[in-house]
């Protein structure tokens, strides 16, 4: 049962209405075609502890709006952080030069798709306790409690503990009558332990695999099983620094959601992103192989890939009301029994390219700052479940041969989304079917369809967890986005397998 | 509502906090860009933010407690919720492990000068240039894509005992990505600038047609350890990421590449046999930066207690031996060496090394020449073990020359073992990282020749 929280009144005492209206109206002056207004309060937290001791805690805020405009068919965008009228109009003035310097160099008129107009909505996520609202002592005391019981363990030389906080307001008002209001809150907590093996002096980690989620205080009180997850750390980092080395070559996987989301986030999250494919980013985040002309006909997985993009999904850290072009969130199709059928799109690109979603834009807009242009950016990617689909332990008795792979550490992949690699916070053996012991210096690689098409099952229902980021880069000037994505444990066949120690030669 | 000055800001922010001490930093920055792809501008911007950051310091039975609160703000009614923040988080925080004295002082001479500032107008003349280079472009069959950026930003620092430091810094950068009409390969070019007047499209786009030249003949090769050149931005790529781990804390607690087995940090090892230099100063003529701590948190390599402290030219690596690692004054302390705190530029260099890219690439007999690097992410903080990609143009070298364009790939090196393995080096020039330059602008690094390169797997891009 999730409280029903309001706007908060600190953030609705702000004069945003009234600079919006000086704004928008000032715009009118030049005949500008479009015109919005976005203003943001980001207030966050971060806390770190380090071997059962407070490190750092530091509050931040950042409250400032912007005005974006196209004038004959260019975009000028300025951003300011006065809180009366008189800046508004100026920034809108900033904004309007801005696009007139732009048109010597805009050989492609901007239109937006339509979109319906919103009057005054209001959108707030599914939270309990606003974390902000928590006292910091309290905060404190439990992070250094924790920390300190596993440096209390055996073989944990060090222990690490940090908690991100935020929580973030928007207000949103254009030209066409759409007006939102809106308010969200996301939790990173992160734990880990350091040790080293006293006969090879080789060192190494374990954290958590405790995603970050768009939920409150209560994620760290109640909303998760704190206590096993930091019980087991110390014994799996044992675990780890006395395993073997893995011997390179090539192995069936079977990926917990833990570390299968962020392959997913950056092998079909980013690939998907219509403004990649594109070319958008070929200066900077890169393109994707899955162009515009696959679409329908990309083979990018085995019949049993589904991957849904979805801006509405409870706690999901990429879920909101509308984007940051007034657009109403959505769910939709992007691989449809393994073949690419859809996008993540914005309003220009939705405009440009009608025949992907019916000429109107599946909300993916947005910017992470009051002081950031919204780009088209990333929703929840999530792959599915099989309704009847196996358990973990069903697709482990798959395997004659094989690694079960949890938790994320390392990831990098290339500029069209093609190789990637990446390694995770344990690695256990399969053999016939069973777990024996973990295993050191795993790293996967592949090429994206290979990968995907080498998926021989989805797990069922009970598999699947969602998985997530804070610190998703892209654009220029670079913006950070929090994203979750969502996936069954599932097998793949016949993976390359690097040993990282004999990679560093 | 009138409009404060960021002095304004940073004595009332001192004079309101009723905790023991106090710290008071104001970033005032403007910053204008423009962006563009498929040759046509995509987006734009021209931004100001303000932001005030109090620290408030109390003392209690334990010792001191920071509490850290930053914002933005412009006007001192906003100033005052700050403190009322920082004084509230002070008092309910726990003791802090690296609490110190605060740095003493007065005002420096201009503390009173104005905030720097840019506008669009600072692409008065390479607007234009650009909108030609677009048209030049699409008549000729080449598509671009890119950024330029332009950010002023001054920073004022004071302290409730007597610091008042002020530091202005300008930062720019620009890149162009140029592709054929069927996109079938890619080049790029980049730099670092102050104020754009030393940037030329035309220049630029010139290089670009060379590069993308370079690329009419494509040759398969697999993947495999190549004789390569790395050029300044990608030897920046990687030299920065070594800076960034260099935590005297991470080494002395057994967690970095710079731990000695069994206990301790690595300070005093031979990482080279080179006459290798990696140094910071911020008083570097070309790169010049804050020559001060301004932090508003502690952490692994930064302690609060030491805003204000001043910086100066530090070696980390002297002679090719490993000199210094990242400390505040705590972990300075804790490891026994001196103060060196992390500086926001860096230089490398080779004594005697001389000339160009180019004159490396005369040298090799058969090998690749890289563009840059992209994707870099850690794999074994042990070895410092990095993974990433080559990115818009692979060359072959035969004889010298570059005589053809090959596949991208994916590398896993450590920065670390290339100071040892690398076999030439060029001139030491300003560099601008593609990975991390955005956050990491002020670089001067030289080519680098790695005879065995590790290229561990071939990628499709192109």
């Amino acid at each position: 049962m999730t409280t029903r929280h309001g706007i908060d009144a600190s953030f609705t005492a702000l004069p945003y209405r009234r600079m919006a209206e000086s704004a928008l109206t000032r715009a009118q002056d030049f005949n500008v075609s479009h015109a919005d207004f976005r203003f943001e309060r980001i207030r966050s937290q971060h806390v770190r502890v380090r071997d059962g001791r407070l490190q750092g805690a530091a509050d931040s805020e950042d409250v400032g709006f912007s005005v974006r405009v196209i004038l004959d068919g260019a975009w000028g965008f300025a951003s300011g952080v006065g809180l009366s009228t008189e800046v508004a109009v100026g920034v809108a003035e900033t904004a309007v030069r801005a696009a007139q310097v732009a048109a010597a160099m805009t050989t492609r008129p901007v239109a937006l798709a339509p979109e319906p107009a919103y009057d005054d909505v209001e959108w707030v996520s599914a939270y309990e306790i606003d974390p902000l609202a928590v006292p910091l002592d309290e905060k404190v005391d439990l992070l250094a409690d924790w920390s300190a019981r596993l440096l209390a363990s055996d073989g944990v030389e060090h222990s690490t503990g940090a908690l991100s906080q935020v929580v973030e307001n928007k207000f949103y008002a254009d030209l066409a009558g759409t007006t939102t209001t809106q308010q969200r809150v996301r939790l990173e907590p992160d734990f880990g332990v350091h040790g080293t093996n006293a006969t090879t002096g080789a060192f190494d980690s374990m954290r958590t695999i405790a995603p970050p989620v768009g939920r409150g205080w209560e994620y760290l009180t109640d909303g998760y099983d704190w206590d096993t997850a930091l019980g087991e750390l110390p014994g799996l980092l044992a675990q780890k620094l006395a395993a073997p080395t893995v011997n390179a070559g090539h192995y069936d996987l079977v990926i917990h959601p833990s570390n299968l989301w962020l392959t997913i986030h950056e092998s079909i999250g980013h690939a998907t992103e219509l403004d990649r494919a594109l070319g958008y980013e070929a200066n900077y985040a890169g393109t994707s192989f899955a162009t515009v002309d696959h679409l329908g006909t990309l083979q990018y997985g085995s019949p049993v890939m589904n991957v849904t993009g979805d801006r509405t999904m409870r706690h999901g850290l990429a879920t909101i009301g509308y984007d940051d072009e007034g657009v109403a969130t959505q769910s939709w199709d992007i691989i449809k029994d393994g073949v690419l059928v859809g996008y993540q799109l914005d309003r220009p690109m939705a405009q440009m390219m009608p025949e992907l979603n019916g000429g109107r834009s599946n909300g993916c807009a947005y910017a992470d700052s009051p002081g950031h242009i919204p780009i088209q950016r990333m929703a929840n990617v999530s792959l599915q479940a099989a309704p009847d689909g196996p358990s973990t332990e069903e697709l482990i008795g798959r395997v004659d041969r094989g690694i079960y792979v949890v938790g994320d550490r390392s990831w990098s992949i290339d500029m069209q989304r093609y190789n990637f690699q990446f390694t995770g916070q344990r690695f256990y053996r399969i053999e016939n079917g069973r777990l024996a012991g973990q295993l050191r210096d795993v790293a996967y690689q592949a090429t994206t369809t290979d990968f995907w098409s080498s998926m021989e099952a989805v797990g069922g229902p009970g598999t699947w967890e969602l998985g997530g980021a804070f610190n998703c880069g892209k654009a220029q000037p670079g913006q950070v986005a929090s994203v979750s994505h969502g996936c069954p444990t599932s097998l793949f066949r016949d993976v390359n397998v690097l040993n990282t120690t004999a990679e560093a030669g | 509502m009138s409009a404060a000055t960021p002095q304004d800001l940073v004595e009332h922010a001192l004079a309101a906090s009723r905790s023991d001490h106090c710290i008071a930093i104001v970033h005032d920055s403007t910053s204008a860009n423009l962006r563009w792809a498929n040759n046509t501008l995509t987006t734009n911007g021209v931004m100001h933010s303000m932001s005030v950051t109090v620290v408030a310091l109390h003392g209690t039975a334990g010792g001191t407690a920071a509490g850290s609160v930053s914002s933005s703000a412009a006007a001192v009614d906003q100033v005052d919720r700050i403190v009322e923040a920082a004084d509230a988080a002070a008092r309910a925080g726990s003791p802090a492990e690296d609490a110190a004295e605060l740095v003493t002082g007065d005002a420096v001479t201009d503390w009173f000068e104005p905030s720097g500032g840019t506008s669009i107008e600072v692409y008065g003349d390479l607007a234009p240039a650009l909108g030609e280079a677009f048209r030049r472009a699409t008549a000729e069959g080449r598509v671009l894509y890119g950024f330029v950026d332009h950010d002023v930003t001054t920073t004022y620092l004071g302290t409730s005992t007597g610091v008042r430091l002020r530091h202005e810094q300008p930062t720019g950068h620009y890149g162009c990505t140029a592709k054929p009409a069927d996109l079938s390969t890619s080049a790029w070019v980049g730099g670092a600038t102050r104020d754009f007047s030393d940037v030329d499209p035309t220049a630029m786009d010139a290089e670009l047609v060379r590069r993308l030249g370079w690329a009419s003949r494509r040759v398969d090769l697999p993947a495999g350890r190549y004789d390569t050149v790395l050029p300044p931005t990608a030897v920046a790529d990687l030299m920065i990421y070594a800076y960034w781990s260099a935590s005297a804390r991470q080494a002395h607690d057994g967690q970095s590449v710079f731990s000695r087995r069994g206990g301790g940090t690595r300070i005093g090892d031979r990482l080279s046999d080179h006459p290798l230099q990696v140094y910071s100063d911020p008083a570097h003529d070309r790169l010049r930066a804050l020559p001060f701590v301004s932090t508003a948190t502690s952490s692994e390599i930064e302690s609060v207690f030491d805003n204000g402290l001043p910086l100066s030219r530090t070696h980390w690596v002297r002679d090719g031996t490993l000199t210094a690692l990242l400390q505040n004054r705590f972990t300075a302390g804790l490891t026994g060496q001196p103060v060196t705190p992390y500086v926001d530029n860096l230089i490398v260099e080779v004594d005697g090394a001389s000339g160009s890219t180019q004159d490396l690439v005369a040298g090799v007999e058969r090998g690749l020449l890289v563009t840059c690097l992209w994707y870099i992410r850690e794999v074994d903080p042990q070895s410092l073990l990095l993974t990433g990609l080559t990115r818009d143009g692979v060359y072959l070298v035969e004889d010298g020359e570059v005589t053809g364009a090959v596949t991208n790939y994916r590398f896993n090196e450590s920065p670390v073992d290339l100071m040892r393995r690398f076999s030439q080096a060029s001139a030491t020039t300003p560099s601008f990282s593609r990975e991390w330059g955005d956050y990491f602008p002020r670089t001067a690094t030289p080519a680098l020749r790695v005879p065995d390169f590790n290229m561990s797997t071939v990628s499709q891009a192109n």
